[in-house]
């Protein structure tokens, strides 16, 4: 599969500014840091929680925000026909989250199958008070009766189309683009 | 098959049967090494008969067989086969194993007696002899060396001797004791008979299922050590050259039995011995699948006892070359390796895998294959030579050594499948038999 | 890794390094869920996984369906006891069975070297050898692997001894295959009768003396004697065992440093380890045990993940 850039949609300043008013919207809705729990999704939720929880903990005069990270490969609802290797990356909650308010982070929003896994891992852990939905980009085509609570951008976008949310961690690089697929001859995941 | 007087033909489907009492083969190679004949000829068949070599007479009227591109040789013999009747009709019947000899191109067979009841009576002897009727296959029973095969005391070898038999053999088990293999040489010298020793130390391949070595170990299957060939070997040896009878060493398999055979016949010890075309061509690592079919004993052995084998046919320290075809149900093949029973067939693949892998590989002459699958073994066994001379009785093979051809397990004339060489890609093949008056050419 | 990981586990003969690592990282994260206040993940929903057994087991059997469960795989399990293969059940009419029954995953229990791979040429399910004959056991070797690494934490240069009846240990040729094929050192020591012909072929050391071999190692894996191998006569008798190959406290203080003891188990106390090494603080049997949960869900994780043609 290749893929072709169409265009830029966020660069990292605006991703900072974003990130910002993500993490605000977080702590109003949530009146705080207490029973506050951030929990990065495989692979890019996990440094965007990390950020997110920095500028919390800025904000919040250097109260700490309790984070962890899923790995929703256990509870892909795909597992038995996907023709993609199985592989268990790190899940690392090592607190108790009976009774908190977690909120699942990820890059991107799409059909909401990933939501729905992460959903189900995090009750394996427990029952938690709330569970919130933070995601950077919302690109539409849902597939689940699934919603971000904290969104930090909502595009329109067609299915030939993919969005890659980069981030310095992992690729070296802050950005959103807006790229298109061609010659596909794999399933398309993300 | 009630019908044994009347030459009444009965060719597999595929081949074409003649009646020897007119038949010609035009322009083929004639080849018998021990009359250093090697020429491109005509030759005529008259009553079963070699009438002429030479032109076909302008008038003949008798059928002819195009012979070009083919080879004429004495008539192959296989000196140790297993036919499974009685007792075993549904792994082989004597007919089903003739008509797989003659596919591999072989005249004459001897079934080794570990039937049901075992041959060790002239009864049983006859009825063997006469299930081949309307074949152009000689069947020469090799009788029991101890009576029902027990291993207990000898079997009743004048009697059957009587009745034809002229070698002897527990094949399957080798005789248990010294003692009891000393009395079978003593009292076969009588008829010049010959004992077949399956040479083993019981004791020592106890449940082995193949060869004991590297492989053996890295498969955790039980070994089968080449020892117990050698010490078996060697007490035949010593028993012959003591009490002056004449032992013959079946299925040769390992290196240092082939140096024991040179070296007791270079004492002048009534010593022979023969191979099979599996143990010249296949090593143990073939068993790294756990594939049934490679089963067998004794076990294939290794590259370096494959080597000897070869050398020791060369310098005729091994006489003969025998297939040891024998015949197992598929279903009795296809169970866990370790339960499966023994034995592989080989008749219709010898000849092939013979000239593919020794004769057009230069490791053994053409003369040297075709002795060793045609007079040798039935010199071994007391039996008239097949030659190419006129006023000979017509006991010939007819092969093209550049037919090529793939092994099909599920193709075979033998009742049974478990052959070593599915799927091999062979060079040379039997094209027909010609023998007590009938001939059985395999249509194109 | 982008490749596929397992089709099938027979062994670990010439398995590549890179896919041992596979599966102990996994199992790594298996440990972690086994912890976790559900120990259950549902990744095999949907997926049937037969355990046969044709020799009986407690331990292994019991594992195996343990890691089954905590994948939320539907289960059947059977045994057939007793090696006597004339009666009952074929192992044709098994694979026969398993084909009508549309099972997804086969763990195979079987006194046959090969029947395994007997199953893999006849059945399109996944195979998972749990045992066969004298052969291999590769999910044994994989868990004292994982154990080994957990105290070591690393195979490179490590130096192994497996000790006691190498002849017939299936545990003993997996944990072979699999240690030299991540770069460990390997001796295998006992009785000369116990270690098989050619051995040195696999690229191991030999030694017939386990004070000498003590001496050498970092890691000891001591396999189970089979008692009946004294009426066999591999052995004079268990006493002269227990003095000459028996892991003994003694003998452990007598080397002045910490080595790794394993076992897989079941033990005969007194025979080729003493309780007061089996039961001592630090002891990582029990640990094996545990680890062969992980071992067993990774293991059967990676091979459900393969897409079946006929999916």
């Amino acid at each position: 599969m290749q893929e072709r850039l169409k265009h830029s949609i966020i660069d990292a300043a605006g991703m900072k500014r974003t990130l910002t008013r993500m993490a605000v919207q977080i702590l109003e809705e949530n009146e705080g840091t207490e029973n506050l729990v951030l929990i990065g999704i495989h692979t890019r939720g996990v440094p965007i929680a990390n950020r997110l929880s920095k500028i919390i903990s800025t904000l919040e005069k250097g109260k700490t925000v309790k984070q962890g990270i899923l790995d929703i490969s256990l509870y892909r609802d795909d597992y038995k026909t996907a023709a993609k290797m199985a592989e268990v990356r790190a899940t690392e909650i090592d607190f108790d989250i009976n009774n908190c308010n977690v909120v699942l982070v990820d890059d991107v929003l799409y059909t909401g199958r990933t939501a729905r896994s992460a959903i189900h891992g995090i009750f394996d852990f427990g029952r938690p008070a709330t569970i919130q939905l933070a995601v950077f980009i919302d690109r539409g085509h849902r597939e689940m009766p699934i919603q971000g609570d904290f969104v930090g951008r909502s595009i329109k976008t067609s299915p030939g189309e993919e969005v890659r949310v980069r981030v310095k961690e992992i690729d070296g690089v802050d950005e959103v683009v807006l790229v298109e697929e061609y010659d596909d001859d794999e399933r398309g995941e993300k | 098959m009630s019908h044994s007087a009347d030459n009444h033909i009965n060719p597999p489907e595929g081949w074409q049967g003649y009646n020897c009492h007119n038949l010609a083969i035009r322009g083929a190679r004639l080849f018998d090494p021990e009359l250093k004949l090697d020429m491109v000829s005509d030759i005529v068949i008259l009553e079963g008969k070699i009438s002429s070599i030479g032109p076909i007479p302008k008038d003949f009227g008798g059928d002819i067989i195009e012979g070009k591109e083919l080879t004429v040789c004495p008539g192959l013999f296989d000196m140790h086969v297993h036919l499974r009747e009685p007792g075993y009709e549904y792994k082989e019947t004597v007919q089903s194993g003739c008509l797989a000899a003659v596919a591999g191109g072989f005249t004459g067979v001897a079934p080794m007696p570990n039937t049901n009841p075992p041959t060790d009576t002239p009864a049983t002897v006859n009825f063997i002899r006469q299930q081949s009727a309307g074949t152009p296959v000689d069947v020469h029973p090799i009788g029991a060396i101890t009576a029902g095969r027990k291993g207990d005391q000898l079997s009743e070898m004048a009697e059957l001797n009587k009745a034809g038999v002229t070698g002897y053999s527990d094949d399957g088990s080798p005789v248990p004791t010294a003692e009891l293999m000393r009395l079978a040489l003593e009292y076969t010298m009588m008829s010049n008979s010959v004992i077949i020793e399956h040479a083993e130390d019981t004791s020592l391949s106890g449940k082995g299922v193949m060869d004991e070595g590297a492989v053996s170990t890295a498969l955790g299957l039980p070994g089968w050590p080449s020892i117990a060939e050698d010490i078996d070997v060697y007490r035949c040896i010593r028993l012959a050259e003591y009490t002056g009878g004449r032992i013959h060493i079946a299925h040769l398999s390992t290196k240092e039995s082939v140096q024991l055979v040179r070296e007791a016949k270079a004492r002048g010890v009534n010593v022979t011995a023969e191979t099979t075309p599996h143990h010249l061509t296949l090593d143990c690592t073939i068993l790294e699948g756990y594939n049934s079919n490679y089963k067998v004993n004794p076990p294939l052995r290794t590259k370096a006892d494959i080597d000897a084998l070869i050398e020791g046919l060369k310098d005729e320290t091994i006489d003969a070359i025998a297939t040891d075809h024998a015949p197992h149900a598929h279903d009795e093949k296809e169970v866990e390796f370790i339960l499966a029973p023994f034995g592989m067939i080989g008749l219709e693949t010898a000849l092939g895998v013979v000239l593919t892998k020794l004769v057009k590989t230069k490791k053994i002459t053409l003369s040297r294959a075709v002795q060793a699958l045609s007079n040798a073994p039935r010199k071994i066994l007391n039996l008239p030579v097949a030659k190419i001379e006129v006023g000979a009785i017509a006991n010939l093979t007819i092969f093209n050594s550049d037919e090529k051809w793939t092994v099909d397990g599920t193709k075979m004339l033998s009742k049974s499948q478990n052959t070593p060489f599915g799927g091999w890609e062979l060079t040379g093949r039997a094209t027909g038999v010609v023998n007590k008056g009938i001939a059985f050419v395999r249509r194109d | 890794m982008s490749e596929l990981v397992l089709n099938h586990l027979l062994g670990l003969q010439g398995i590549e390094p890179s896919k041992i690592y596979t599966i102990l990282d996994t199992a790594d994260e298996f440990l972690k869920v086994l912890d976790r206040p559900i120990p259950k993940v549902p990744p095999l929903r949907g997926i049937t996984v037969a355990n046969i057994f044709f020799e009986p087991s407690t331990r292994t059997k019991i594992s195996f369906e343990l890691a089954e469960k905590r994948l939320s795989a539907d289960v059947v399990s059977f045994s057939k006891s007793g090696s006597s293969v004339s009666k009952g059940e074929t192992l044709l009419d098994t694979v026969r069975n398993i084909e009508a029954m549309k099972i997804d995953v086969v763990v195979i229990r079987h006194h046959a070297q090969g029947a395994p791979l007997f199953l893999t040429e006849r059945i399109k399910s996944a195979v998972i050898n749990a045992g066969d004959g004298s052969h291999e056991h590769p999910t044994q070797a994989l868990l004292d692997m994982m154990t080994i690494r957990g105290h070591t934490g690393g195979f490179e240069g490590l130096k192994v001894v497996v000790l006691g009846d190498i002849a017939h240990s299936r545990v003993a040729r997996s944990n072979i295959h699999g240690l030299k094929a991540v770069g460990a050192d390997v001796m295998v020591c006992g009785p000369s009768t116990l270690i098989p012909r050619d051995i040195e072929a696999l690229g191991v050391k030999i030694s017939t003396d386990v004070d000498e071999a003590l001496d050498w190692c970092d890691v000891i894996n001591v396999m189970r004697l089979q008692l009946e191998r004294q009426n066999q006569g591999y052995i004079p008798s268990l006493r002269e065992y227990q003095r000459t190959f028996g892991i003994t406290k003694a003998r452990l203080d007598r080397i002045g440093r910490k080595i790794v003891v394993l076992h897989p188990g079941p033990m005969n106390r007194g025979v080729e380890i003493d309780s007061n090494v089996a039961d001592a603080p630090g002891s990582v049997i029990l640990q094996q045990v545990t680890h062969g949960v992980a071992i067993r869900m990774a293991v059967l994780f990676l091979i459900s993940g393969k897409e079946r043609t006929d999916a």
